[in-house]
């Protein structure tokens, strides 16, 4: 029952940006227009549906593909007692998107790390700097196209 | 003078005094921390050995302990800290990833701790045992007595 509420309701909220959904194993999952995403979640934050909490933040590379990457947002609504997948498409060409720091303080983090390993720019972000790899580490190693055994490291070695 | 007094050699028994005082500095990172606290607890107890003494300063300390893995954002504080220890010093790399990267082979990882400090004793397993952690350390004990032993009003040659 509530499955399919949730992405019925999201149709009628935003007709037309919705480009894809799936409801699988009890997992609903939309796909949305990136320049949407600021209104998309604001709309779930608020009742009735409170889909309140981040649970991740994480992102996807499709090498060879076209969209390349791919955002995945996980929300989970406490009061419905349900979870939410959001996904949206990034080209490579602009790999950009809307920061969502202002609405949940966890996302600043989750998007440094998505920032460090892919490269994505998050538009608004207070503070977009490298969270795991040290200054002065070139490109990002999480990309597939990432050399897999390339390592930067900081002092000489010793062979 | 019957029994009053012992024979040896000053490189034997100066090898003998440090094979069973060694002061540890663990530079744990990892999950072989856990063996490592098992190997120094009391049910394998490491104190038997001589290695009891847990220094948590590198300049106090004579033995690297090397325990977990070691990734290239670390390596200077690794490098740092083994050139803060006072000679002689000896290094066991304790576990798979610190011997040769393990399963980790990626970007952030060191391949082998020695590409960046020297190590007397390779000690593998994913993590190792704390059996195979004595057995590392007596491996160890018996390169330093056999090892020619340097002093500080040694003669050079």
């Amino acid at each position: 029952m509530e499955k399919k509420k949730i992405i019925d309701e999201l149709k009628q909220a935003f007709p037309e940006k919705i480009k894809d959904t799936s409801s699988e194993f009890g997992d609903d999952a939309v796909t949305i227009d990136k320049d949407i995403l600021l209104d998309f979640v604001q709309f779930l934050r608020k009742k009735p549906h409170e889909y309140t909490m981040l649970l991740d933040l994480t992102c996807m590379d499709y090498l060879g593909k076209e969209p390349r990457f791919e955002m995945v947002y996980l929300l989970l609504s406490m009061t419905g007692k349900h979870r939410l997948k959001i996904k949206i498409p990034l080209p490579e060409k602009d790999a950009s998107i809307q920061s969502l720091a202002s609405i949940w303080k966890n996302a600043n983090w989750l998007e440094r790390e998505v920032y460090d390993m892919f490269g994505i720019r998050f538009i608004g972000h207070p503070d977009l700097r490298r969270l795991f790899m040290y200054d002065g580490f070139e490109g990002y190693p999480l990309r597939k196209d990432y050399p897999l055994r390339k390592c930067q490291p900081r002092i000489r070695l010793r062979k | 003078m019957k029994g009053n007094f012992i024979t040896t050699k000053f490189n034997y028994i100066l090898g003998w005094a440090r094979k069973f005082s060694l002061f540890h500095y663990p530079f744990v990172t990892a999950c072989c921390g856990m063996e490592y606290m098992s190997a120094a607890c009391a049910h394998f107890d490491i104190d038997r050995f001589g290695a009891g003494w847990t220094r948590f300063s590198p300049r106090q300390s004579d033995m690297m302990l090397v325990v977990g893995t070691i990734s290239h954002k670390l390596a200077p504080v690794l490098r740092t800290v083994y050139d803060q220890m006072t000679e002689p010093k000896w290094v066991i790399a304790f576990g798979t990833c610190t011997v040769s990267g393990g399963i980790y082979d990626n970007y952030a990882v060191v391949q082998g701790i020695d590409r960046i400090i020297p190590v007397d004793v390779y000690l593998p397993g994913c993590p190792p045992r704390p059996d195979t952690v004595l057995d590392a350390l007596i491996k160890l004990q018996e390169k330093i007595q056999s090892q020619e032993q340097d002093w500080r009003w040694k003669k050079r040659k």
